[in-house]
This record gives structure tokens, C-alpha cells and sequence, in this order.
């Protein structure tokens, strides 16, 4: 009985893995195509790949998203983090307010985000000629939400008297912030700090709206596909996905070192007691 | 506390100007083109960016309302681009063009006189000549009966019910439908364009897909029978190697004879650069490649010889003048361009 | 307190400036054209029959894309959450993955699949179904769409539900509640925070979405992204931002519905980390 249970639950992880992988994995494979179009297989080659090396479109995208994604998480991170360090110990009153707004971004669908963004960048005169701060404006506008509620629930966590403790033993308030509060509330700044990242790395409908001149991965990607599949496109997914798999894993086996090694100090200290 | 706050918006604010700089800088060397996809060979930009190194940036787009909008700004980042007449013909009237100076293109003279001074642009002030062709019917051989051709009433055939791609371009399409209702490309009439929309809707459970760039992969595929392409689109689905040799095209009476000319928008600050491109494009061997790479028939009377036999015997690409008789050139319709989009919304919605 | 002051940079120059004008500018564009006020583009949205097929449509695919990612992916989350620490670290990275692709890549591979004489088709064929049209079908839509945002309803439960006390579910077992029984009224309750955001983490970009039918639908299905995008791209922008307000008021009343159904859940419940 046991055993059944065990094997359809991993029969149906296997199942909804298989579905998230195969389209991938045959994009995938049809970048060794030697046709200019993915939907034909005529046999193996890597033109595919010397068209994405030569392709200065291609290159100049990847520059600007790699720029807008690194600057948005870097500024939103600290800008969020001080908010929520500010918003913190404020009055309940005016904090639920802030948080209501700044909730917006969000719920608001992308889509409404974009074109609103595109209006005021418009009607301020950001013009589109300087797309990257465009871009970078409007990514840091909607990651700055999941930056303060990433930090938030662990300032709560964190008890105020280690801030008044420091202050008592003489630090001045920066210092107490900078070697008190922040050390405790760092995980949430690293996660929120991270999802900036993925999300502006992954966003296309606010990107494609505020724009401009700059073109980023994704809006490349979409005002190529209204000719079909072109096997460059094959060949890139097949680089993203090794660079973020590899990623992934270098970060997770990182971090399960780090849980083994806190799990054998917990029983040493256990031991001890 | 006021001077750190004071400190740390500084340097967000470097941080936020610093790549922002730097493209600044890498802009200088690059030319911004809005283009159709598929519309200008790498190896020309290669040879381009080697001989001058400048590199040229390129953003598609599928149709000329699209181009319109991005043209029609005071801002618009782009230093050249290729509407077609129509679209070139409001963006003069709207004073969104700069005049262009031929004294950096000597190679104009290798433009034939008969697509100069075309009634778009009569004195070429504003545009140089990129390619031309016509609005057609692709079709497949193999799944076609040869007595059905010759006019738009193929695509309302029953018999290819699921088997017809059109093209998601509102002045294309109309101009498809108005042709089969039998009324003129550039009819403000009301009730002739409520008709067309009328015979657009009817049509819709016979059409597989609304698409656009895509239908010549479609096509070249063997998904579909029939599709609404550009002459030059079909050069490129019926050429033997990438292509599909069962694929034939022909043009019906009364449909549209299209120009796409280079133009540059008045506020673009590469201007001399832009030119220096538009001559580097009308040097024949450069225009014979980048004609072989795009398909699309060329005004340039140099290439054809030297492409050679195959090329000038191709009915699609090199299309005798004479064929060109009863076709009509797209106007631009002012205001009325409104009916126009009024009645799309209700064929796109259905 | 001073350090509520780190704050104000946020709530009154990039609060007011980059969340608040803009949606200021769409409800202007919506009830002012050219200075005057209207009210021509709300009677044209809601008198003409043209526009509400697209509302229906986005709505029907937004919800069925919710239900069955909620339907697949509780039950990921579940079984992910029982595994062994490790094990479910590198399990749940298999999921984290994809969601690092470019999404419009992704959606792209189903236009290799779901092609005529693609993989799929073939399969169907060869099983004697005949020729089934899959590409540019409304069914094309839902699948990819499901596809896309699969991920961001996995992650919110899963984070919940392997903080949950496993202390509550033993008690419920002590206290002689059958496995179905502890599920209906311990687990799920309490994954309750987990379920809701990833609901609103698919539903909201589903409902708003114009890429996927875009590339995928063939104009067999037009959803109301698609009617904004094409009326901002050209240059309608009264009845684009008439469109988008409607849009933001449905998002914003399903959001209130669900709500209600979980009231002490707030924004910060279960984010994707």
C-alpha cells in the first residue's frame, strides 16, 4: 500500500515536470537545426547558434536588460529596504496608508502599470530617446513593492530593543541601523533583493510599453515572433537555460552545505547543554 | 542623519546616470532603423559597420500603422526607417520627415526613372526608393484547383474552408476585401466599407489564422493552402532551397501596387549618417545581396543583371510594368482612416 | 522617532511621482480628451457590443487558467512540502527553473508543439484521431497561458505549507481525525495565505495578458489585452485608458472577493521566497 502511494506521487511529479520541461526541451533540441526555421528538422547544425553570436541586436538586448535589472534591484533594494525601516516605526495610521498604496503596483496588471507609466513618462518629457532610464524608472516602480514586503515581516521578527540597546551602549542612530537592524533583517533583503532581479530580468509587458529606444530581451523576442520561430531564439533558450541552471544549483548546494553545517553546530551546542 | 540621507541619494542617483552615460557614449556609432522583418541583410550591416563602423540597430515592426505611431512623436529615437506610400504621404503632410540632401547620395542614379517621383513624394524630397511589390495570393499547388485562381473570390471559397491565412494589416485586408465587393482600394464610402467588413466577417469561419510575418513560415510548411502575402514574401516561400517549390503566386485585378521608400524623420540627429547608409544601399552590389537576403523587387536597374537569369525570369520578383496597369497605389485618407478602424474593430472583435 | 524619516524619499517623491500620477493620467485620458471632460469613451465601452466579447473572453481564460493551475499545482505544492528538506530544495529549484526563462520563449516552444505536423499533432494522428487544428486555436491560448504561470501558483503554497506547525496536524491526528478530515480542516485552512497569492499571482496577469493570444491565437480568441495594446499602439489613447480602468476596477473587485474569503491574509502572505 505504502509503496503504491510513494510511486504515484512521484508518477505525478514526474507527470507535471514532464509537461513544464518538453516544450523546452524541444526548443531546445531544434536549435541543432539546420534550417532557419524551428518548426523544420533538416538536420544537425550550429548555425543557429553563430547567427545569435553574430546578431548585434541580440547583444545590445542582453546589455540593456542585464543593465536595467542589475541598477532596479540594486535601488530598489535600498530605497525599500529604508522604507520599510522607516515605515517600520511610523504611526499605524499613516503606515496602513502607504502600504495600501504601495500595494498597487502589485495587483494593478501589468499591463495598466505600463501604459500608465508610458503616459506620465510622456507628459513629464522622459523622452523616448532615453529608454534605459525609462526602463530602469519603471522597474524599479514595480519591484520596490516586493522589496518592502520582503523586509517587512522581518523587521517584525526583529525585536526593537536590539536598536535601543545599541543606542544605550552609545552608538549614534546610523551606526546602530547599519550594525544592528540591518545584520537582522539581512534575508529578507537578499530575497527581496533577488526577486527584483528575477522579475526584471522576466518582465516584458511594462518594458515593452516604457521603452523607447531601448530594447530589452524581451521585446526583441516579441517583435521577432510575428515571423514564426527563428531557430536564434532555440539557441538562446538553450544558453539561458544552462546559465540559470547552473546557477540555481551552484546557489542551492550552497545553501544546503549551509543547513548541514548550522544542523551539526544546533547538536553541538545541543550536546553541550 | 541629513547629510547620510543627502549622501545616499547621490548615490542612487549616480548609480541610475551611469549606464545611462554609457549608452550615451556606445550611441554615438549606431544608427537606429525601423524596418519590416526580414527587410535588410546582416552581412550588409557587417560590410556597413566594417567600411564606416557604424552598427546598425534595427526594431521591427509588422505594419505601417505601427510605424506611423512611433514616427508620429516629437521624441521618436529612430534615424531611419521604411514606411510605405501611403504612410510616407501623411507623415509629409504632417511635417514628421526631414528633407533629404543628394548631395550625399550620388547613387541615386541608380534608381530606374520609373520609380521616381512617384505622386506620394512628387519630387522625392522626402523618400529614396527601397523596394516595391504587390498585394497578392499565395497558394499551394497541391491543394489548389488551377480554375478557382485569378481573384480575390478564391479566399470565400468553401472548398478551402480552414485552409486560409489572411493578413492581420487593416489597410491590407481591406483593401482585399473591398476588392472582392468590386469597389476601389481607397474607398471612403461608408456603405462600401461596411460591406467589405461585412464580407470580412462572413469570411472568418474559412480562415485558419490571422497572422502576419509568420504566414510565410506557415506556408513554406504546407499548413495552409491559400494567404493574402506581399509579392515579396512570396519570392522568399517559393524559392527552392529555404522555400517551397509547390508554392505559386499570383496578383488579382484592382489590388495594390505598394513603395517602400527610405525616409528619415525630421528629428533625427544622424541625419548626414543616415544618408551615408541610404547611398551605401543603392551601391549595386550591395543592393543585389541585400535584394537576393530580402526577396522583395528592387527599383535599383543595376541589380537585376547582376543576379542573374534565374531572378530576371521569375515572374514574382521581376513583374513586367505593363501587369502593373490596373493596380492602385494606397493613399493616405486623412480623417477617414477613422471608418476605417471602426469597421476593423467590429471584424476583429467577431 | 527619527528613523522614519529614511522613509520620506519614498512616500512623497516616488510614491506620489511613479505609482500615483500615472493611474491619475489614465483616469484623465479616460474622462478628458483634449482638455474637456467626456464621457463618450465610457458609453462607447459599454453601449457598443464590441468590446464586451473581449472582456468575457479574457475573463473565461483567466479563470480556467486559476483553476487549473491551482488544480495542478496545490497538489505539487503538498507533495513537495512532505519531502525531506534537501530533497524538496532540489525538487522545488525543478520548478523555480523554467520561471527564469524568458516567458515569451517559453510560449514560444508551444508554437513548435502545437504546430500542424508538430509533435503533438503526430501523436494525435498516430493514436487515429485525424487532424486536429491545435495552433491558433482558443484551447492553444489556455494551455500556454497555463503553462506560463504554472510556477507562481506552486511556490506561494509550497512556502506556506512547509512552514505550517506540523504540530496542528498532529494534534488533529491525536484528536482522531482521519487524513481527509485534517487536510479539509487543518491544512488546507491553513495554507489558505499560500493559495490566495498564488491566485492572485496568476490570475491577474492571465486576465491582462496579450502576448499568448497574441502569438499562439491566431485572432481565434482576442482578449482585452490585445483591444489596449492595439488601441495604445494606435495612439487611441481616450478609449485605451477607458479600457485599462475597466480592466484594473474587474481585477480589483475579483481581488476584493477574495478577500473576503480569507480576511486575516495580507499582501506579505506567501511571496515566492
Amino acid at each position: 500500500m505504502k509503496k503504491i502511494g510513494k510511486f504515484l506521487r512521484g508518477a505525478y511529479l514526474g507527470i507535471v515536470l514532464f509537461f513544464m520541461y518538453m516544450p523546452i526541451l524541444i526548443m531546445m533540441t531544434m536549435a541543432f537545426t539546420d534550417s532557419k526555421s524551428a518548426s523544420r528538422w533538416n538536420g544537425f547544425s550550429l548555425g543557429a547558434f553563430r547567427e545569435l553570436f553574430e546578431d548585434s541586436d541580440v547583444k545590445d538586448a542582453l546589455i540593456v536588460t542585464v543593465i536595467v535589472a542589475v541598477v532596479s534591484a540594486i535601488c530598489s533594494t535600498v530605497i525599500g529596504t529604508a522604507t520599510a525601516i522607516g515605515l517600520h516605526s511610523m504611526k499605524k495610521r499613516s503606515r496602513s496608508v502607504v502600504e495600501t498604496i504601495t500595494q498597487i503596483p502589485m495587483t494593478n496588471p501589468d499591463l495598466v502599470t505600463g501604459i500608465s507609466m508610458m503616459l506620465l513618462f510622456s507628459t513629464i518629457g522622459i523622452s523616448q530617446q532615453h529608454g534605459i532610464l525609462r526602463l530602469i524608472i519603471a522597474h524599479i516602480t514595480f519591484n520596490l513593492p516586493y522589496v518592502i514586503f520582503s523586509v517587512m515581516p522581518k523587521l517584525r521578527q526583529s525585536s526593537d530593543m536590539l536598536y535601543e540597546a545599541a543606542m544605550d551602549l552609545g552608538c549614534r542612530p546610523i551606526q546602530a541601523l547599519w550594525k544592528v537592524v540591518i545584520p537582522d533583517i539581512m534575508p529578507g533583503i537578499v530575497s527581496g533583493a533577488l526577486l527584483a532581479f528575477t522579475l526584471s530580468l522576466d518582465d516584458f509587458v511594462i518594458s515593452y510599453f516604457t521603452g523607447g529606444s531601448a530594447n530589452n530581451l524581451s521585446m526583441l523576442i516579441y517583435s521577432r515572433t510575428k515571423r514564426g520561430v527563428g531557430t536564434e531564439f532555440c539557441a538562446l533558450s538553450l544558453i539561458m537555460f544552462a546559465v540559470v541552471g547552473i546557477l540555481l544549483l551552484v546557489i542551492n548546494l550552497r545553501s544546503i552545505k549551509q543547513e548541514k553545517e548550522a544542523a551539526a553546530q544546533n547538536k553541538k551546542v545541543m550536546r553541550k547543554s | 542623519m541629513k547629510k547620510y540621507i543627502s549622501a545616499i541619494l547621490a548615490a542612487l542617483f549616480v548609480v541610475t546616470m551611469l549606464p545611462l552615460a554609457l549608452v550615451g557614449c556606445a550611441n554615438e556609432k549606431t544608427l537606429n532603423i525601423l524596418n519590416w522583418g526580414d527587410y535588410l541583410d546582416k552581412d550588409v550591416k557587417n560590410e556597413f559597420k566594417k567600411r564606416t563602423g557604424i552598427t546598425i540597430k534595427e526594431t521591427n515592426v509588422t505594419s505601417n500603422e505601427d510605424m506611423l505611431i512611433k514616427l508620429e512623436q516629437e521624441d521618436c529615437p529612430f534615424d531611419l526607417c521604411t514606411p510605405s506610400d501611403y504612410a510616407i504621404e501623411r507623415l509629409i503632410k504632417g511635417g514628421w520627415l526631414a528633407e533629404i540632401n543628394y548631395d550625399n547620395i550620388p547613387n541615386i542614379v541608380n534608381i530606374d526613372e520609373y520609380y521616381r517621383n512617384l505622386p506620394f513624394d512628387p519630387d522625392n524630397k522626402y523618400s529614396v526608393p527601397y523596394t516595391w511589390g504587390v498585394l497578392g495570393v499565395l497558394y499551394n499547388k497541391t491543394m489548389v484547383d488551377e480554375a478557382d485562381l485569378g481573384s480575390w473570390d478564391i479566399l470565400w471559397n468553401e472548398k478551402y474552408s480552414g485552409q486560409i491565412f489572411m493578413y492581420d494589416s487593416i489597410r491590407d485586408t481591406m483593401a482585399v476585401a473591398l476588392g472582392y465587393c468590386g469597389y476601389s482600394i481607397n474607398s471612403t464610402d461608408p456603405d462600401e466599407l461596411k460591406a467589405a467588413a461585412d464580407a470580412l466577417i462572413a469570411q472568418r469561419p474559412l480562415v485558419k489564422a490571422w497572422c502576419t510575418d509568420d504566414i510565410k513560415d506557415n506556408m513554406i510548411d504546407g499548413t495552409g493552402a491559400l494567404a493574402v502575402v506581399y509579392s515579396g514574401d512570396a519570392v522568399w516561400c517559393t524559392e527552392p532551397e529555404e522555400g517551397n517549390t509547390d508554392l505559386d503566386f499570383f496578383c488579382p485585378e484592382g489590388s495594390n501596387l505598394y513603395f517602400d521608400s527610405m525616409v528619415i524623420p525630421k528629428n533625427s540627429k544622424k541625419k548626414d549618417m543616415a544618408e551615408q547608409f541610404i547611398n551605401f544601399l543603392l551601391e549595386p552590389e550591395i543592393a543585389a545581396r541585400n535584394t537576393e537576403y530580402i526577396g522583395y523587387s528592387t527599383p535599383n536597374k543595376e541589380v537585376i543583371p547582376l543576379l542573374g537569369e534565374d531572378w530576371e525570369n521569375n515572374h514574382i520578383f521581376n513583374i513586367p510594368h505593363e501587369e502593373l496597369a490596373t493596380l492602385e497605389i494606397f493613399r493616405d485618407l486623412g480623417d477617414d482612416i477613422k471608418l476605417y478602424e471602426a469597421e476593423w474593430d467590429r471584424v476583429n472583435i467577431h | 522617532m527619527k528613523r522614519t524619516r529614511i522613509a520620506y524619499p519614498y512616500i512623497f517623491v516616488w510614491m506620489p511621482i511613479f505609482i500615483v500620477a500615472p493611474l491619475i493620467f489614465v483616469a484623465y485620458y479616460t474622462f478628458f480628451d483634449k482638455g474637456h471632460f467626456t464621457t463618450e469613451y465610457i458609453t462607447q465601452v459599454f453601449s457598443e457590443r464590441t468590446y464586451l466579447p473581449t472582456f468575457w473572453n479574457s475573463l473565461w481564460i483567466a479563470l480556467v487558467t486559476t483553476a487549473v493551475c491551482l488544480l495542478i499545482g496545490y497538489p505539487v505544492s503538498y507533495l513537495l512540502a512532505n519531502m525531506k528538506k534537501n530533497t524538496a530544495a532540489l525538487v522545488s529549484m525543478l520548478f523555480i527553473l523554467p520561471m527564469w526563462m524568458n516567458m515569451l520563449l517559453r510560449t514560444l516552444a508551444w508554437r513548435i508543439l502545437l504546430n500542424d505536423g508538430g509533435i503533438i499533432a503526430t501523436v494525435l494522428s498516430w493514436i487515429g484521431l485525424g487532424n486536429v487544428q491545435l495552433l491558433y486555436t482558443p484551447g492553444a491560448v489556455v494551455v500556454a497561458t497555463i503553462y506560463d504561470f504554472l510556477p507562481f501558483m506552486i511556490l506561494p503554497i509550497y512556502t506556506v505549507l512547509s512552514k505550517l506547525d506540523k504540530s496542528q496536524i498532529e494534534a488533529a491526528r491525536d484528536l482522531g481525525a482521519n487524513s481527509v478530515q485534517t487536510f479539509m480542516k487543518v491544512v488546507l485552512p491553513l495554507s489558505m495565505p499560500g493559495v490566495i497569492s498564488g491566485i492572485t499571482m496568476v490570475f491577474v496577469p492571465a486576465m491582462s495578458t496579450f502576448a499568448v493570444s497574441g502569438i499562439l491565437g491566431g485572432k481565434s480568441v482576442l482578449m482585452l489585452g490585445q483591444i489596449i495594446e492595439e488601441k495604445f499602439k494606435r495612439g487611441t489613447f481616450g478609449i485605451g485608458s477607458t479600457l485599462s480602468l475597466v480592466l484594473l476596477i474587474l481585477v480589483l473587485i475579483s481581488m476584493a472577493i477574495m478577500r473576503r474569503v480569507d480576511k486575516d491574509n495580507a499582501a506579505e502572505g506567501g511571496t515566492l521566497w
